[in-house]
């Protein structure tokens, strides 16, 4: 599969070759099958599979998703069916494609996070990224992704339980990006993906109570772009480790632009609620965008927007 | 039942009554695979502020046109897109979604209100053959309920109607007509419409030893059950999605309504 688009669009992150540089963002894919009538599995650089943990969550109650401007907020709360379903169900399904799989995961403690990791680190599943957008329960909840030193942890508890590559995830409800992109390559990371949803909330005037039963929720799509955008090219010129960008990318402009801040492969999530197809299409459009530059291979424009 | 994303070009618009309007589209993807009860994500999406696909069940099915029939209420930013659009225009559908009614029954009954009644409709024409069921429909007004009357007439074989204010038919709700209904030997009760009215035709049902299909809505986002928006716990305590093994569900699954 590497052969496909003549190897134009491959690139190599960590050591696993992904026929494109488009990946689908976590939870935004379910388990990759969902979505095989509209697209080629085959066509996909990597499936990123819902964030998946230990045991089963229910997620959270009330209503969990709803649009806003150019955009929407979600409160799922991380439902997955766990871990040994995971195993048992999904993965030999995810199995028939030659396609790379990335299992999101995540927990309440670092101890969870090397538990899932350990688990998960089988045949079959490529890479593993952590989620860090998450409460640390033993530390009175505050977000793993939001404190540098808790953050590293997990990514070295995570390195040690897995013979994976492992991809962290940043959240961008940070005031220094770079500053805890820095802390997890030094902890080990292979990988930075960024970014994971912004924290919002949005009330019915009508009712005059928040329309999310979990009152705040994550923000995504085309408005959080910029945002994105300018993370990753803060974050590229300051670490060694590849990136993968998302935020907003609802097209083949949009992908051109990560990579153009920085970013080697480039996820694709709300995107695929609105176009099912999207992401085969992204790699089409890029071709043709190369083509029109003169561009032999895709990784020739990495941070073109910053390097001399 | 395959699903596609079908660029369908629009036949004909009608406006039905003050605020519904009906769109047939030329999909025959979805003629094709549609059953009664499925629904489908449409992009009415003008200019940058609108992102998701909007949800809208399956009314209507011509096969010999290859088209399908959408029968919605305007009242937000998506459905006035919609209502803009002209014969000829072109619609991004994708389709068809969700699990549809089962339809094993020897002697139907409808029971619809509002734009419940827009899924129930595609039911009675092509659910049991030469449209065997009998109709009750609810609304608030004799304006609301008549053009549900004649799109469904000669689809059903008797229909029953009642209105909040008496205008037509009975008054009060459809309990008001079913509560003797229910005695007669229909053997499986499909209802849609607002969530009290089902819960009330469901309750109904179980007392009388009548089985139910209702047709629920939920805020989904991606209706091909990947984003969890729409997921919940069934009476047994199973995660479901409505967009996926819904919209259809017997109303002894359902626990959260
Ligand atoms: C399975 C299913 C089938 C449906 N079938 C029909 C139908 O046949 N005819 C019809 O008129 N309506 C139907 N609806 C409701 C329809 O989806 C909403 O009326 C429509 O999305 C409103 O869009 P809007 O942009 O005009 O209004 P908005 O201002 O966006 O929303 C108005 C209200 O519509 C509801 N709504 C909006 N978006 C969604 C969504 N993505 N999912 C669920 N609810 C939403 C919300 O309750 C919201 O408060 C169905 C909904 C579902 C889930
Ligand atoms: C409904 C929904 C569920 C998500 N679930 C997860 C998840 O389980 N784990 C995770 O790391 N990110 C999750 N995300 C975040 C996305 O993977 C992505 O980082 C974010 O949405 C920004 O990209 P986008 O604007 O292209 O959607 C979710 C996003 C959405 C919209």
């Amino acid at each position: 599969m590497v052969n496909l688009y003549d190897g134009r669009l491959a690139v190599n992150l960590c050591g696993v070759e992904w026929a494109t540089p488009v990946t689908t963002g976590s939870g935004t894919f379910g388990f990759g099958l969902e979505f095989k009538d509209f697209l080629d599995l085959h066509k996909v650089g990597a499936i990123t599979v819902k964030g998946t943990s230990l045991l089963p969550n229910p997620g959270n109650k009330g209503q969990r998703a709803v649009e806003t401007p150019a955009g929407m907020l979600n409160s799922i709360g991380l439902e997955n069916p766990g871990s040994e379903y995971f195993l048992q169900n999904t993965l030999p399904l995810l199995q028939q494609y030659d396609t790379p799989v990335i299992v999101n995961i995540y927990g309440h403690s670092v101890e969870e996070y090397a538990a899932v990791a350990k688990k998960l680190d089988v045949d079959g599943v490529d890479m593993v990224e952590i989620n860090i957008s998450c409460p640390n329960v033993k530390e009175g909840g505050l977000v793993f992704g939001t404190d540098p030193v808790a953050a590293a942890q997990v990514v070295r508890a995570v390195k040690e339980a897995t013979s994976k590559p492992v991809i962290t995830k940043l959240s961008p409800n940070v005031t220094d990006i770079v500053g805890m992109a820095l802390a997890v390559e030094d902890a080990g990371t292979d990988a930075i993906s960024m970014i994971n949803t912004l924290v919002g909330t949005k009330i019915d005037i009508e009712t005059q109570k928040p329309v999310l039963g979990n009152v705040v929720g994550g923000l995504s799509g085309p408005c959080i772009r910029p945002v994105a955008v300018r993370m990753v090219y803060q974050v590229a010129q300051r670490v060694h480790v590849p990136i993968i960008g998302m935020g907003g990318i609802m097209n083949w402009q949009d992908a051109i632009e990560f990579i153009l801040a920085g970013a080697s492969g480039v996820a694709v999530g709300t995107a695929n609620f609105v176009q099912p197809d999207i992401a085969e299409r992204i790699a089409e459009g890029m071709l043709a965008y190369m083509d029109r530059k003169g561009i032999k291979n895709i990784s020739e424009i990495v941070g073109a927007a910053w390097k001399d | 039942m395959k699903k596609s994303i079908v660029q369908a070009k629009v036949y004909k618009v009608q406006q039905l009554n003050a605020t519904v309007r009906s769109m047939e589209v030329i999909a025959p993807e979805l003629a094709a695979e549609g059953v009664p009860g499925q629904f489908v994500n449409v992009r009415a999406v003008k200019g940058n502020t609108t992102l998701l696909r909007r949800p809208l069940g399956i009314a209507d099915v011509c096969v010999p046109r290859g088209s399908i029939i959408l029968i919605y209420r305007v009242i937000g930013e998506g459905t006035k897109v919609l209502a803009d659009l002209k014969p000829g225009d072109y619609l991004d559908i994708v389709g068809p979604l969700g699990r549809g009614f089962e339809l094993e029954s020897a002697k139907p009954l409808i029971v619809g209100g509002g734009l419940g009644l827009a899924p129930l409709l595609m039911l009675a024409k092509f659910g049991f053959g030469n449209g065997r069921a009998d109709l009750v429909i609810g609304g608030r007004c004799a304006e609301e309920i008549t053009c549900w009357e004649g799109l469904f007439r000669g689809n059903v074989q008797q229909t029953f109607i009642t209105s909040d204010d008496g205008s037509v038919g009975e008054k009060g709700t459809v309990m008001a007509a079913l509560e003797k209904l229910l005695q007669k030997d229909y053997d499986c009760v499909y209802t849609c419409g607002p969530v009290p009215m089902m819960r009330a035709v469901a309750a109904a049902c179980e007392k009388a030893g009548k089985k139910c299909q209702v047709s629920l809505e939920k805020y989904m986002a991606c209706g091909l059950g990947a984003c969890l928006s729409c997921a919940c716990e069934n009476a047994e305590g199973k995660r479901v999605k409505v967009c996926q093994d819904g919209p259809v569900f017997w109303s002894w699954e359902v626990k959260e309504w």
